[in-house]
């Protein structure tokens, strides 16, 4: 019988044919933790009479969520993270390193095939990069820190096919939170999502990772493409291993396939409070913002930033805006200081923050006011996310965020673009 | 097992970062601090109308959102003794389990706020001693089963090293 692309992955890591509803226990390649769920998992490590790690090639944990430390209570977590990684020898990525899973992915230890957990819901990313890799809670991270293997129930799988080409000024962003206001946030619980089509293969690599990343709105536990030229040379940028690609089966087995057509897509934003309570732009275009965020591991890459800065370059953001730019990881923010991106981005009004969540999830770096309203790059944009229950969040892409910086309203960034 | 104590209603897609607020769940290991804060973005008095034993129910999709396992023990720690539940986000669910706290999927529309209730996990019903109905109650999985019965997985792992469902 044939098998999906999370089936085959579960097979080889469990060392025989599985298929979805088959309760698995599995080897991991890598494991992940970072500053809000790591400290758990160190306390539930020695809970289970931890000794040492299972292979601390194979583990690294990451200070990202609140980093640098805004307070005392949080400054004394990262160092028990800090110690715990000096104790058995695992890689520890500190302050201004990155968001962990743009991390992972510049890691090179992430590639097709490849079976990741990371302590963090939003691991899911790497299924961009043909990879099953899902979120889970500070326990399950100690018991793979300690034996490399995690258990699994095989999921089904919903597969999104994609046709037709996104139009210039509409991004991978929009397309995602598209498809998550067609199944909602609950639409794939329990399921792995497969996202393919032309519209899918003609996004470039850093694209990709946004769809996989919001993967987790629509409830599911991974979102895996397939791999192509583009996922092995964002591999070989990384690393010199050999991965072994997996493709569904043309007879595998689907809970559901939904077909899409997004030639005609418009951009798209999330109203609040909810991520599945999308919208195209134009139904809340003209609504005035306070704060505009460009960052997170949804949309803090490279290609991100130049998109914003192809908009801002020259020109001056609102004076009522307050534009925040978070590079995604070091490696980025060096390449943008590089290339002139982030200059043009200061010049415009930015203030940049150290590469890591920024103010995704209201540790620091920009809690909005009350009554206040924020568009952002992020993935999240619930009551409270950004540290305040009384401020609204609309989420949108680069490119929309930008243009809202600029305008202080929510604004169409076709306005913007040359040769529309 | 059984559980008794009366209903605490909420919706839908009740996400973690409404159980338990991203701003504070990064500062401390302390749950019963945790716990004083659970649930206060929808209901900012929720900790204190709590007696202990009562139970959280809710609609569709409960706990979506983040990994954070100060979830389930910031409810835990509030005296909540199970989350009762049209149906789960899958990570909130394991993370449930493995820190011990009983996860519980039926019909709740059969449930209504106040409703006192009873809660018999082995036998697989709710009694909703308020309108004298009896809920079924989906099973747990296998694996699942093991580990709360094990106490967690924590203790699960201090007692054989590794997973063991055999
Ligand atoms: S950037 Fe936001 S969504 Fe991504 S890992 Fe950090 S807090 Fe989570």
């Amino acid at each position: 019988m044939g098998q999906t692309m999370i089936e085959k992955i579960l097979s080889a890591k469990s060392g025989r044919e599985v298929y979805a509803g088959d309760i698995v226990v599995a080897d991991v390649d890598f494991v992940m933790g970072q500053d809000g769920t790591s400290p758990l998992a160190i306390r539930a490590f020695r809970n289970m009479q931890g000794q040492r790690l299972f292979d601390s090639s194979k583990v690294a944990l990451v200070i990202d969520h609140s980093a640098p430390s805004p307070s005392e209570s949080v400054s004394n977590l990262h160092t028990l993270m800090r110690d715990f990684a000096r104790e058995t020898g695992c890689r520890l990525y500190d302050i201004g390193d990155g968001v962990c899973h743009q991390l992972m992915l510049e890691s090179g230890k992430v590639g097709p095939g490849s079976l990741v957990i990371g302590a963090d819901s939003h691991t899911c990313t790497y299924g961009a990069l043909n990879a099953f890799a899902t979120g889970v809670g500070s326990t399950d991270l100690a018991a793979a820190l300690i034996s490399g293997k995690m258990w699994f129930k095989v999921p089904p799988t919903v597969r999104f096919v994609c046709h037709g080409r996104l139009p210039a000024g509409v991004y991978s962003k929009d397309l995602i939170l598209f498809l998550i206001g067609q199944v909602t946030a609950d639409g794939a619980t329990y399921m792995s999502a497969e996202y393919v089509g032309e519209a899918i293969d003609a996004l470039s690599i850093e694209a990709r990772f946004t769809v996989s990343n919001m993967a987790i709105e629509m409830g599911a536990k991974a979102g895996l493409m397939e791999a192509d030229e583009k996922t092995f040379d964002w591999v070989r940028r990384y690393s010199d291993r050999h991965f072994a690609a997996v493709k569904s089966d043309p007879d595998a087995r689907y809970e559901k396939v939904l077909e899409f057509d997004v030639s005609n897509l418009e951009p798209q934003v999330a109203k609040p409070h909810r991520v599945d309570n999308t919208a195209p732009l134009s139904e809340v275009a003209g609504r005035p913002i306070q704060e505009a965020v460009i960052g997170t591991c949804t949309n803090g890459r490279l290609e991100d930033l130049r998109i914003a800065a192809g908009i801002l370059k020259g020109r001056k953001v609102s004076r009522d805006v307050r534009f925040i730019v978070a590079p995604a990881s070091r490696r980025i923010y060096l390449e943008a200081i590089a290339d002139g991106t982030l200059a043009a981005l200061v010049e415009a009004g930015a203030a940049v923050v150290t590469p890591g969540c920024g103010p995704c999830v209201g540790t620091h770096n920009g809690v909005p006011s009350d009554g206040e309203t924020v568009i952002s790059t992020a993935n999240r944009n619930f009551k409270g996310r950004m540290g305040n229950r009384n401020a609204e969040i609309f989420l949108a892409s680069p490119a929309t965020v930008a243009a809202s910086a600029l305008t202080g309203v929510i604004t169409d960034p076709r306005e913007f673009i040359e040769g529309n | 097992m059984q559980l008794t104590g009366k209903a605490h209603k909420f919706g839908d897609d009740v996400n973690t970062d409404y159980i338990i607020s991203g701003k504070y769940k990064f500062k401390t290991l302390d749950m019963r601090e945790l716990a004083t804060h659970v649930m206060e973005d929808l209901d900012p008095d929720f900790y204190s109308k709590i007696t202990p034993g009562d139970f959280i129910v809710a609609g569709r999709n409960f706990g979506c959102g983040s990994s954070r396992e100060q979830a389930p023990l910031a409810i835990k720690y509030a005296n909540i003794s199970a989350v009762i539940a049209k149906s789960f986000a899958r990570i909130f669910y394991r993370n449930a389990i493995n820190t011990g706290l009983p996860v519980i999927e039926c019909d709740t529309d059969l449930i209504d706020p106040g409703d006192e209730l009873v809660v018999d996990m082995a036998a697989g019903y709710i009694k909703n001693v308020t309108k004298d109905t009896v809920i079924q109650i989906r099973p747990l999985p296998r694996v699942m089963l093991k580990i709360l019965e094990d106490g967690g997985l924590a203790a699960h792992f201090a007692k054989y090293g590794t997973f063991n469902f055999d």
